[in-house]
């Protein structure tokens, strides 16, 4: 029996929803005004659709995670009109206007440091190397507000599997994309903070199998404003810890910088795991709101992943590392 | 100018211009356009306009005397009155979503939290002022001690700026302006003491003088 092969289609094959309006456009240009007006920049751009994000481009036939809460999930509206990423501006509702144009395609991750097998992944590789989970996580910002959203990816272990961390690799560093050309907002007298946005997990911590790298949310890829294409999410710790549109992870001996402890080491510490016992010195972190409710309710230790982190932390001082 | 400062139906329109910025509150309220999390929309918004509010009654007396516009004082009174109507609904806005309407957990969050504990000050402090703001109260405490008791608004005023500096993470551009303007609108007021003193000081030197002279 002659067992046919499906062609196989790589990520950058499909055709985004905008991309696929912005041809319909440009078609619509063409009969209108024809195709020498419309030389220079404008044509150049219409013509180049990998060059424009690829937000909107469907997921399907995800792996149901058992890590998920059934919790009711935060509206998509809400999840991408309400971002902390500051390269975009520090107001919630400007990376969604500020990102729109943010080009995500082509995009490498280059894994380096203590490991084996230095490498650079595409979106391509990336999105083949384990089969696409959706995991419904709670998000809790250490600004006392939070949502539930249903994350796309799988567990970073895999690449770390596939490098090899030797004997030395103890921690891992992350770091997000800096372009002052595509983020004019991305400057430290603006944003309060250094760049690019660096941060940091304890090697166990990275390979716990809940720390997910991260593609998608809510069924399609990850909109530009929540991390475009990839980023990291770890659902027991504040929010600032899930670094967004990653470049660069290196597997290092050394406690890496992170960005936010850099900014005000005295607020914001190295591993800033949920904890409704430990307050931020300025506000409480005894309770949270989630997004579209009036009213706090309590938070929960390590966000209610206790079961799955606790022990990574037993007999630590967590007042003392917070 | 000074004659449209003066006449009646001008006070009277931007008595609900200041209304306003309530108003567009209101609707978004009621037509669900406050953002992803309202209560922080109605928070962060409420204690803008206060300290906008703050910022206009402080600028009433320098522009009245930098541009020689006695009639400005006018408007000082409601826009002070404004301010507290601000305050009053940024700090309902505290007191119910935040602390469940319990005046036991506001107190002890006023007692812990710096920045809570220096907003709560911006706003008690506005109390005694808005309640004493009447012609029958200035009669009654008598010009100078009613000046005295409203300079309190120059401490409400730091006390608003310094709530707001605490509260936000990194970006600290916005409530810096507002320090540099409130600065600017008090250091004048220092500045104009210290001409006025200045001038006092040679007035009765000069009567002294005239005295022995006679």
């Amino acid at each position: 029996m002659l067992l046919q092969r499906k062609p196989e289609l790589t990520y950058a094959d499909v055709t985004p929803k905008e991309i696929y309006l912005n041809r319909r456009k440009f078609l619509k240009a063409m009969g209108i005004a024809g195709a020498a007006a419309f030389a220079g920049k404008e044509l150049l751009d219409l013509s180049a659709p990998s060059q424009i994000a690829y937000a909107g481009v469907n997921f399907p036939n995800l792996v149901k995670s058992p890590f998920s809460t059934t919790e009711p999930q935060t509206s998509f509206e809400a999840v991408t009109h309400y971002n902390n990423f500051y390269e975009f501006g520090v107001d919630k509702d400007q990376p969604a206007k500020n990102a729109q144009k943010f080009r995500t395609s082509p995009w490498t991750v280059s894994v380096e440091g203590e490991v084996k097998t230095k490498r650079k992944f595409t979106m391509d590789e990336i999105l083949k190397l384990a089969p696409l989970e959706e995991r419904i996580y709670r998000h809790r910002c250490v600004e006392g507000w939070s949502i539930v959203v249903p994350w796309i990816g799988f567990s970073f272990n895999t690449i770390a599997k596939l490098v090899q961390p030797t004997e030395k690799a103890k921690f891992v560093a992350f770091e997000s994309y800096w372009d002052l050309g595509q983020m004019p907002l991305a400057r430290p007298e603006l944003a309060g903070i250094e760049f690019p946005y660096v941060e940091g997990l304890r090697l166990d911590e990275a390979m716990n199998p809940l720390t997910l790298l991260c593609v998608g949310m809510y069924g399609e890829a990850l909109p530009n404003q929540d991390g475009a294409p990839v980023r990291i999410v770890i659902p027991w710790k504040y929010g600032f810890k899930s670094i967004k549109s990653i470049v660069k992870i290196r597997f290092v001996k050394g406690e890496p910088p992170t960005t936010w402890n850099l900014a005000n080491s005295h607020e914001y510490g190295f591993y800033s795991n949920v904890n409704p016992n430990v307050d931020h010195p300025r506000w409480s972190q005894a309770t949270e709101r989630r997004l579209g409710d009036i009213f706090r309710h309590k938070t929960l230790m390590f966000n209610g992943y206790q079961d799955q982190v606790a022990s990574m932390y037993a007999g630590m001082d967590l007042r003392k590392y917070y | 100018m000074p004659s449209i400062l003066a006449n009646k139906w001008t006070k009277r329109a931007v008595f609900p211009i200041c209304f306003v910025p309530f108003g567009i509150l209101v609707w978004k309220a009621f037509t669900g356009n406050l953002g992803p999390n309202p209560v922080e929309t109605l928070q962060h918004t409420t204690g803008d306009w206060t300290l906008r509010f703050l910022v206009l009654t402080l600028c009433i007396t320098p522009l009245r005397k930098l541009l020689k516009l006695p009639d400005l004082i006018r408007f000082r009174r409601m826009l002070g009155l404004f301010a507290f109507f601000y305050a009053c609904m940024h700090f309902l806005v505290y007191l119910g979503p935040d602390q469940n309407f319990s005046l036991a957990a506001m107190g002890k969050d006023v007692y812990k939290r710096p920045f809570i504990t220096v907003g709560f000050t911006a706003f008690v402090l506005l109390i005694p002022l808005a309640l004493t703001s009447t012609a029958g109260w200035i009669r009654r405490l008598g010009g100078r001690r009613w000046q005295m008791l409203h300079r309190l608004i120059y401490i409400s005023a730091i006390c608003g700026v310094v709530h707001y500096y605490w509260l936000v993470k990194s970006a600290v551009l916005r409530p810096l302006t507002y320090g540099a303007i409130v600065a600017i609108l008090l250091l004048w007021r220092l500045g104009d003491w210290m001409i006025r003193r200045g001038r006092a000081i040679p007035a009765v030197a000069k009567t002294q003088r005239a005295s022995v002279d006679g």
